[in-house]
């Protein structure tokens, strides 16, 4: 099931602003999501993860804009297609039923005067305008007992349920149309622990039942490392490095990625030290020249400041399957 | 519910607290306001006419404060408000109940219109920021800040020469007798234009201003993403996302001015000498007309409270968060 493609970001650009004002905050993004994977981006905040994360969908608010690069959906058994070149009529009929997104705020993300079965069936009716209201109404208490809600709960208001429930009815009615795509936007960090491994073991049981790959948006590593396939790492709008989650947890290359892995406690193993990235996350208006982070990199040397080191896959022993943007384990084969 | 009933209990607090007060302060005039009154109509009021208004005044001094404050509440739960003296010996309902009718067909339908057309240009404007419609808002902001009076006597002065369509003054032609007749409704209708787009123009601008403000300020909001994220139609984000939302401080807005309809729109009905109460009340005042002035004072306090409970409801309604169980 997996290997194939489902999505493919290609020299994603996104700024916010116009001109010489505009902030760059995704630059030449280069990712691909599998079919059926989890696929983790991390890194701290302001980095650009939800800016991606809206790129993709073409939900930037304003004055976000794509300034260029491509989308590429694979459909299953379909032609793939540009989503960044769909109309306004087929980027709306594109949007839910094959990517849909939880995001971060999801605590505000229900209309608060609509009952939650509106909102569920809304979206249903939306998209497959032919299916009965019954039939909507079934489909929708179905995804509920599906994230654990008592379907009792359609005529509770937004304001009536807990923060939990709602986190997993925005879940649910992601779920709602069987999309290839799901995209979580940091859907935990509003929640307690005990809650967060909750809601993401059942996300992932339900994705091996159903099949849709994930892209998992967190600051916090150590959820990616026990949940993800796969993770990106970004610093200053782009991707640093990305590897199996494995990998990356043992032996990671990036710097930054070390210091990411540093700031919290081993899950599992030694105990190691608590590191924690000295310095703070660059001002995306005066970008650093060379490698962006380079400032705070305790192995910055000579070519650091100087040159942009480009994302490809490093030569070494353990360089497979994986890719580095860093001037210590200069690129062999660039990714784009 | 509970919620409700406590503002009832509220609101009928007020209510007491006002009509107290309007018990109270012709008391605090010094002399004696009925006598000098009653010299003008020397021999036209019959003594129970004059005994009623002692008792409204309080220059009853025979009786104490206590009895005095007790026949005061049972007059006015008879609806006795005594008579007036501008047009005695009519009692001061009946005065009232003539001319508030004026003023809430007037008033109440321009209030309503205005609501409607200004909320729904503002939806437009907030939904399509840098639409033409956002090219007519510098001119409604000056045309909010121009008072009704004003802009009446431009319209007067511009619109309602001799031999003009529209009437400068009057409620009617003079000479037709009130009634629902082909004669008198047209007529009336003529009458009203004027004073009507006057109030129009110069309210709907704040209904655009406000409702714009409220659907940017909405259309930030993490659910308004969700919905454009669901693939929802423009239209449904819009309307039962977006607007729903944006309408809720809007609409008490709407349910507190429709009880400023009784007295707030005053001195467009001097302008234009509509026959509604603002004008009775300012004759009441020229005319030293002190039940009228009661009576009149306590017509506008219970619509403000009516008003207020309204609003009250009406946004129970709209807000599932403001219903509380049980
Ligand atoms: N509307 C905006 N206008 C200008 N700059 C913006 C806007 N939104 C975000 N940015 C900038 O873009 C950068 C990336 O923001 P983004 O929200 O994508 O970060 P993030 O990685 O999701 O952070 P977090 O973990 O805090 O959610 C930030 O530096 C932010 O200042
Ligand atoms: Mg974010």
């Amino acid at each position: 099931m997996t290997g194939q493609p489902v999505l493919e970001i290609r020299n994603l650009d996104v700024d916010y602003g116009l001109g010489d004002q505009a902030v760059h905050a995704v630059r030449e993004v280069n990712l691909t999501l599998h079919r059926g994977e989890v696929l983790g981006l991390a890194g701290e905040s302001g980095s650009g993860k939800s800016t991606l994360a809206y790129g993709l969908t073409r939900l930037l608010p304003p004055p976000g804009v794509i300034s260029g690069g491509e989308v590429i959906y694979h459909p299953p058994g379909g032609e793939p297609y540009d989503v960044l070149g769909l109309s306004d009529r087929e980027l709306r009929a594109f949007r839910w039923a094959e990517t849909a997104i939880v995001f971060q705020g999801a605590m505000n993300s229900l209309n608060p005067v609509h009952k939650i079965s509106t909102q569920l069936t809304d979206v249903i009716k939306a998209h497959q305008p032919n299916l009965s209201a019954a039939a909507r109404t079934a489909r929708a208490r179905e995804m509920l007992r599906l994230v654990g809600i008592s379907p009792d709960r359609m005529e509770s208001y937004p304001h009536q349920l807990s923060g939990g429930m709602r986190q997993r009815v925005m879940i649910g009615m992601a779920l709602a149309l069987e999309p290839q795509v799901v995209i979580m936007d940091e859907p935990t960090t509003a929640l307690d622990v005990v809650m967060q491994r909750q809601i993401l073991g059942q996300l992932i049981e339900l994705r091996e039942r159903l099949g849709f790959s994930v892209i998992f948006i967190t600051h916090d590593l150590s959820l990616l490392v026990e949940f993800s396939d796969r993770i990106a790492i970004m610093y200053g709008g782009r991707i640093v490095e990305e590897a199996p989650a494995e990998t990356l947890y043992r032996d990671p290359m990036h710097p930054y990625s070390q210091g990411l892995l540093g700031s919290f406690p081993a899950l599992r193993g030694p105990r190691r030290e608590l590191a924690g990235i000295p310095g703070s996350p660059p001002d995306l208006r005066a970008m650093p020249t060379g490698c962006s982070f380079h400032p705070r990199c305790p192995k910055a040397f000579e070519p650091c400041p100087a040159r942009l080191p480009i994302l490809g896959q490093p030569d070494a022993p353990t360089g497979g399957g994986r890719t580095v943007a860093c001037w210590l384990h200069p690129a062999r084969v660039p990714v784009g | 519910m509970k919620y409700l009933l406590q503002r009832i209990a509220f609101y009928l607090f007020t209510a007491w607290a006002a009509l107290t007060l309007n018990f109270v302060i012709p008391r605090m005039i010094p002399g004696d306001p009925v006598k000098s009154m009653i010299s003008r109509f020397q021999g036209q009021m019959d003594p129970d006419a004059i005994e009623s208004l002692y008792v409204l005044f309080g220059i009853d001094k025979q009786a104490g404060i206590w009895d005095q404050y007790v026949d005061y509440w049972g007059q006015l739960f008879r609806g006795d408000l005594g008579l007036s003296f501008t047009s005695f010996p009519s009692p001061v309902s009946e005065v009232i109940g003539t001319s508030v009718w004026w003023t809430v067909l007037l008033v109440g339908i321009t209030t309503a219109l205005s609501f409607a057309i200004g909320t729904g240009l503002g939806v437009l404007a907030g939904w399509r920021r840098g639409s033409w419609i956002d090219g007519l808002l510098p001119a409604t902001t000056f045309l909010s800040s121009v008072p009704y009076f004003w802009l009446g006597l431009v319209a007067i002065a511009l619109l309602a020469g001799p031999g003009s369509f529209f009437p400068s003054s009057g409620g009617y032609e003079p000479g037709l007798v009130p009634a629902f007749d082909q004669y008198f409704i047209p007529s009336a209708i003529q009458h009203s234009l004027l004073p009507a787009f006057t109030i129009l123009i110069s309210s709907v601008s704040g209904w655009i201003l406000s409702m714009r403000n409220m659907m940017v300020t909405v259309a930030a909001e993490d659910y308004i993403t969700v919905a454009h994220a669901k693939g929802l139609p423009e239209r449904r984000v819009a309307l039962s996302y977006a607007a729903r939302n944006a309408l809720l401080p809007n609409v008490s807005g709407f349910a507190l001015s429709l009880g400023f309809i009784v007295g707030g729109t005053l001195l467009v009905e001097i302008v234009f000498s509509y026959p509604g109460l603002g004008y009775l009340l300012f004759r009441a005042v020229g005319a030293k007309d002190y039940p009228l002035m009661q009576g009149i004072f306590l017509v506008i306090t219970i619509s403000v409270l009516l008003a207020n409970l309204l609003a009250d409801v009406v946004y129970m309604l709209l807000d599932p968060r403001t219903r509380k169980e049980g």
